[in-house]
């Protein structure tokens, strides 16, 4: 009889997610899983490996693309899924502008908004019952008390005041034709653990999240990254009339939406580098990083109501 | 301090009625553990200002949605982060008002210790009990009662013991006392004392620090050698015919629910009881020798053998039984109420089957713990039922097992997780 030595941290939270991830593939008769070449989808990347590894993955891997990623990220996510012999479904939020489902208000405002409406179009076109995401209970006060298996109806709705109960380990995936579930089997980690996990595991990641030379202004207190060039071509956030552009060493924390997520100062050029600096930070990923989500306390909550991740 | 080296988790959960001081506890282990950053205080800081708060109200921490701000309540179980170099912590705060039976039976089926809350000056209350038999029911093994507001009673000795006295002679009249292990402190949750930092207003009790507490609470929630249980989630057959290390691959993948297993061992796979031996183990790439309670694997087994989700296997000389007709404490977490003609689904580790409600033997009051006739159940209702199953499942009682013991009920209309049960 071995004695029992409780799991590690890191260990206890691997399992927990494949367990989440198994019992999506044996409960959702369609699932897919969100990988957008993020850290956070990085490591779900792995633990879908070690869920279902030697087979293949029991769910194709989707973008929601929102024309605003930078080209490293982009490249890293087409990478990636070839290495693992996935199959990458792209649909992109500019598709639904061309369609008149996006409506911009501004042209160059960002877009993570209208994620929501390009997945749940994605959604209907294959009619997925399941989307598996990195979304963290640590990142936002509405996140904390989202389900791991989060329902949401027709409409891409949730209802947080109307939760399913999720009890033990024992999850409930079922819905009705059109319904849908947001599965999150990273729910319990925090920032840390995804990058002591990244660590542990030498993921590799794209070149922006680590330290390096950027052209920045500050704008309303952010650092803010100027003369970006998008997969597309096209060159974006141009410094307005007189802010000063200066070259700084920086990493990303987040990496989304080109004109809302901003670097930090960082001489960080490592993973062990990152941990450590993660545990002497004083802003969160999100203070840090999102432009968007500052407008309103309840910012997220509002878009995850509409069918937000 | 967080650091990046932390050697196990600890989930634990706080019960306390409303205005107890949970969210403000909570928010003090955060701020004391330096888990809160900057940028999250300035914007507590900003919102207690504005509601005209002369402190910073820590409360606002966990209270996140919208109408919780709003109307200054929790109203669904949060989830919380914390790390303290030597242990990660996952903490649920489940809210204290009307759906609080659901809500904390929700958050204590994941929790290997709960913090029960007592207001200094009120002592021991009918929702102690009720909060304190709620933890006993779900089996939340360590227990810690939490005198709190002590600086409004200044800080008296006596108070604390009486409160004391009075909770053990309660706990023993319930069982709980025999059966759990529990602890005592007092603490002030809005000044810190007793929580991470002693403080010296309070120097008469030599005892732990709430954090001391937790440092050393045992992870596993059960210190039993128990049975291995490894209900199969999914069964990986690559049909890789190119490959023929992989052309007969069969894969168990699932989670040890309990127990350990090792290379070699004799399993037997029910519901159908047939035998094999262990041929491998396998987390990702990696060949193990064993793997224990909680682990993710995948299981190899000498013979060809037709198992698929919802299969349990265990080893040979420790089955469980195959049962058709359960007994259980059930608490009813839907605003529709249970309708005994009705057939529901029975969801049990992996395995499902539809059930019809044999009997329900009796309610309890949760206030005064008197068991009550009763034909329906309501939301926030605990009641003995039994049932009747379409299919056998392999269970134990939730007494010996929390993993195996455990069931939810699904209505099949909505899809709705409507009941919780624990199998006597
Ligand atoms: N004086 C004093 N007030 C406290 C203490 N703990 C909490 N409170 C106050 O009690 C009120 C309710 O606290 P809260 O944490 O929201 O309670 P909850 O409803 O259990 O989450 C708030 O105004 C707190 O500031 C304490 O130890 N001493
Ligand atoms: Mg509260």
């Amino acid at each position: 009889m071995t004695t029992k030595q409780p799991l590690s941290h890191l260990d206890w939270l691997e399992a927990e997610a494949i367990h989440i991830l198994r019992e999506v593939a044996g409960q959702c008769a369609n699932p897919v899983l969100l990988f957008s070449g993020g850290k956070d989808s990085l490591c779900i990347l792995r633990l879908a490996e070690k869920a279902f590894r030697p087979g293949r993955f029991p769910f194709p891997l989707m973008h929601i693309d929102t024309g605003h990623n930078y080209q490293e990220v982009v490249n890293f996510r087409d990478q990636r899924a070839a290495e693992l012999g996935e199959r990458l479904i792209v649909r992109s939020v500019e598709d639904s502008m061309k369609r008149g489902t996006v409506v911009l208000k501004t042209p160059d405002e960002p877009r993570n908004k209208h994620q929501s409406v390009t997945l749940l179009e994605a959604i209907e076109e294959f009619g997925f019952d399941c989307c598996i995401g990195g979304a963290r209970r640590d990142e936002e006060k509405a996140r904390a008390k989202e389900r791991i298996m989060s329902f949401r109806d027709e409409f891409g709705q949730w209802d947080p005041k109307n939760q399913r109960p999720e009890l033990w380990n024992l999850f409930n995936a079922r819905v009705h034709k059109g319904e849908n579930i947001r599965a999150f089997p990273i729910s319990n980690w925090t920032e840390m653990d995804v990058w002591q996990y990244i660590e542990r595991e030498k993921l590799e990641l794209p070149s922006i999240y680590f330290a390096h030379q950027r052209d920045i202004v500050m704008r309303h207190g952010a650092i803010f990254p100027v003369n970006v060039s998008l997969p597309s071509g096209e060159v974006i956030n141009q410094p307005k009339a007189g802010e000063e552009v200066i070259n700084m060493q920086v990493r990303f924390r987040t990496v989304g939406d080109v004109t809302c997520t901003a670097p930090v100062i960082s001489d960080a050029d490592d993973v062990s580098k990152i941990v450590v600096e993660t545990a002497t930070t004083t802003i969160t990923e999100r203070g840090a990083t999102r432009l968007d989500d500052q407008t309103s306390d309840a910012s997220m909550e509002q878009r995850k109501k509409e069918g937000y991740f | 301090m967080t650091t990046p080296h932390n050697d196990s988790l600890l989930r634990f959960m706080t019960c306390g009625s409303v205005d107890d001081g949970k969210s403000t506890l909570i928010g003090r282990l955060l701020y004391d553990t330096k888990t809160i950053l900057a940028d999250t205080l300035n914007n507590i800081a900003r919102t207690s200002q504005k509601r005209g708060m002369e402190a910073v109200d820590l409360s606002l921490l966990t209270d996140g949605l919208q109408a919780e701000r709003e109307q200054g309540i929790t109203i669904d179980v949060a989830y919380r982060y914390f790390s303290t170099g030597t242990r990660k912590y996952i903490i649920a705060d489940a809210p204290g008002h009307e759906q609080y039976t659901r809500n904390m039976v929700t958050a204590a089926s994941t929790a290997n210790l709960a913090i029960i809350l007592i207001d200094a000056r009120k002592g021991v209350l009918t929702q102690t009990r009720r909060h304190s038999y709620l933890a006993h029911l779900v089996g939340i093994p360590h227990i810690v009662v939490a005198v709190n507001k002590m600086d409004l009673v200044n800080y008296d000795q006596a108070t604390y013991e009486k409160i004391k006295a009075d909770y053990i002679a309660f706990a023993t009249e319930i069982g709980l006392a025999q059966a759990r292990d529990i602890k005592f402190l007092p603490m002030s949750a809005l000044n810190g004392d007793m929580l991470v930092d002693r403080l010296d207003n309070m120097n008469w009790y030599q005892g732990e620090t709430l954090l001391d507490i937790l440092e050393a609470a045992p992870a596993a929630h059960s210190d039993q050698a128990e049975p291995f249980r490894f209900p199969v989630q999914f069964v990986c057959r690559p049909h890789d015919s190119a490959n023929p290390e992989l052309h007969d691959f069969r894969g168990f993948m699932g989670r040890v629910e309990s127990g350990s297993i090792a290379v070699g061992d004799d399993v037997t796979v029910l519901p159908n009881g047939y035998q094999s031996k262990v041929k491998a183990i396998q987390l990702g790439n990696e060949l193990l020798q064993s793997a224990q309670t909680e682990q993710s694997i995948t299981l190899l087994l000498e013979d060809e053998i037709d198992t698929s989700r919802g299969d349990m296997i265990v080893k040979t000389s420790q089955a469980p039984e195959a049962v058709k007709q359960i007994e259980a404490h059930v608490c009813w977490l839907s605003e529709t109420p249970l309708s005994p003609a009705r057939t529901y689904i029975v969801r049990h580790t992996t395995r499902e089957s539809k059930a019809k409600i044999g009997s329900i033997h009796y309610k309890v009051d949760v206030n005064t713990l008197e068991q009550q006739a009763t034909s329906d159940l309501k939301m926030n209702d605990i009641a003995r039922v039994s049932f009747k199953l379409a299919q056998p499942l392999m269970v134990d009682s939730y007494d010996k097992n929390r993993a195996t013991g455990a069931f939810i009920v699904i209505d099949e209309s909505s899809n709705n997780t409507v009941g919780a049960g624990m199998i006597v």
